[in-house]
């Protein structure tokens, strides 16, 4: 990694709950991110991961409760925010212009992209399309990262690369709330279980 | 380049790329000239008094298919996150989207006017008022295109919704521009105060559209 300046960011939530199209789905959340901390938030289909993750990301407003951030916040989804008609660089270009950060090559040599430099996104495979929209991470340099289901669609090797950048961010300050139904090897990362409100209901 | 031009540039290279909205917008322009030409028939007056009114509706028409295009493919892939988490005031970040869709459809219906108006038997001293009329007023129907794009971000297949929204909004320009083009032909003095009263109604979308765009997008966040 560059030598950049340590990040000091962190994150607060208090009594927190979120809704989706008027319904209440979590509720209930108290959470605190510190620097270099890392949580996996796991729960069945449905439990309100992805919606809890924008909410804390500052995307969504909360039904209730509080959320406070210190640093600048990064939501990565499912969807990977890339433009099939535009190429891998053009695609990181433009990102970078955004967060008015991030060297594009250091980011796209990470995930393995760069014999797609100048391919079309369109023409990706849905793997090397889930690198890209992760690389956007990268480029962001923004210390709280909040991601969606990283390694659905990736490779054994992907998968690595993914938990090394997730390490490699840790080392430097940073932080990460990670929703995933798989395995990730993340050490010291704090676990947070959704329940179905549904089924508690 | 900061944020505000990086996503103009964007906008308007997807726009020219397969699948993009800036062709589909000539064509469809072009399409609706001709067959407008065509059912008129061979009457050459009376082709030249409406021609301003159809190249202006025609303008309009073609302005509307693409609005869809504006806000709806970034919310579906994401990139609507990006926009709003990298903006501090999301009222620039629709103002930017406007001028994209502007520079992609609206500038190239304009680039497409001589053409068509030689088809409707326009004077060269028509051409002038009427280019000059599209210029000021086809703004204002980008910028409240780009609003009702917003509005029905979360929608799919929206573009009739879209049209219903658009139309009585697109009224004043529609009335303004043509009569700013058909009065700046005949020589009438009222062609100054069509132009005025056209470039109020494009100011006042840009002051109106970007705040009502981003607060729409706000709610079509989830």
């Amino acid at each position: 990694m560059p030598d950049v300046a340590p990040f000091s960011a962190g994150l607060t939530a208090r009594n927190l709950a979120v809704a989706r199209g008027g319904r209440i789905i979590v509720d209930g959340v108290d959470l605190d991110l510190a620097p270099g901390e890392a949580i996996v938030l796991r729960g069945p289909n449905g439990a309100g991961k992805t919606t809890l993750l924008r909410a804390l990301a500052g995307l969504l407003a909360p039904a209730a409760g509080a959320i406070q951030a210190t640093g600048e916040r990064v939501f990565c989804g499912v969807r990977s925010a890339t433009k099939p008609a535009l190429t891998v660089d053009e695609n990181l270009r433009f990102w970078a212009r955004l967060y008015q950060s991030g060297e594009i090559e250091s980011a796209r040599n990470r995930l393995g992209l760069d014999d797609y430099a100048k391919r079309p996104a369109g023409h990706l495979s849905t793997g090397f399309l889930r690198r890209l929209g992760l690389a956007r991470l990268l480029l962001s340099s923004r210390p709280l990262w909040f991601v969606d289901e990283p390694t659905s669609g990736l490779d054994k090797d992907a998968s690595a690369i993914f938990e090394g950048i997730i390490a490699d961010h840790r080392k430097t300050g940073g932080a990460a709330i990670i929703a995933t139904h798989e395995t990730l090897n993340a050490p010291g990362a704090r676990q947070l279980e959704l329940r179905n409100a549904e089924a508690a209901a | 380049m900061n944020a505000f031009a990086a996503i103009i540039v964007r906008d308007v290279a997807l726009a020219f790329r397969a699948g993009g909205g800036a062709l589909q917008a000539a064509s469809f322009f072009a399409l609706t000239i001709v067959l407008f030409a065509l059912a008129i028939g061979p009457d050459l007056t009376l082709m030249q008094r409406i021609a301003a009114p159809a190249l202006w509706t025609g303008a309009l028409l073609a302005t509307q298919i693409s609005l869809e295009q504006i806000y709806r493919p970034d919310r579906e892939d994401g990139s609507l996150d990006v926009l709003v988490e990298t903006s501090d005031t999301l009222a620039f970040v629709a103002l930017a989207k406007a001028a994209g869709h502007w520079l992609s459809t609206g500038l190239v219906l304009i680039a497409a006017t001589p053409v068509l108006a030689l088809l409707l038997n326009i004077s060269g001293a028509a051409l002038v008022p009427l280019i000059l009329s599209l210029l000021i007023g086809t703004p204002g129907l980008s910028l409240i295109g780009a609003f009702a794009g917003a509005l029905t971000a979360a929608l799919p297949r929206a573009g009739l919704l879209i049209a219903i929204i658009v139309s009585p909004l697109y009224a004043p320009i529609l009335i303004f521009g043509a009569g700013a083009a058909a009065a700046g032909a005949a020589g009438d003095p009222q062609y100054s105060a069509n132009l005025m009263l056209l470039g109020a109604s494009s100011l006042f979308a840009a002051v109106i559209s970007p705040l009502a765009s981003a607060a729409a997008l706000r709610f079509n966040l989830d």
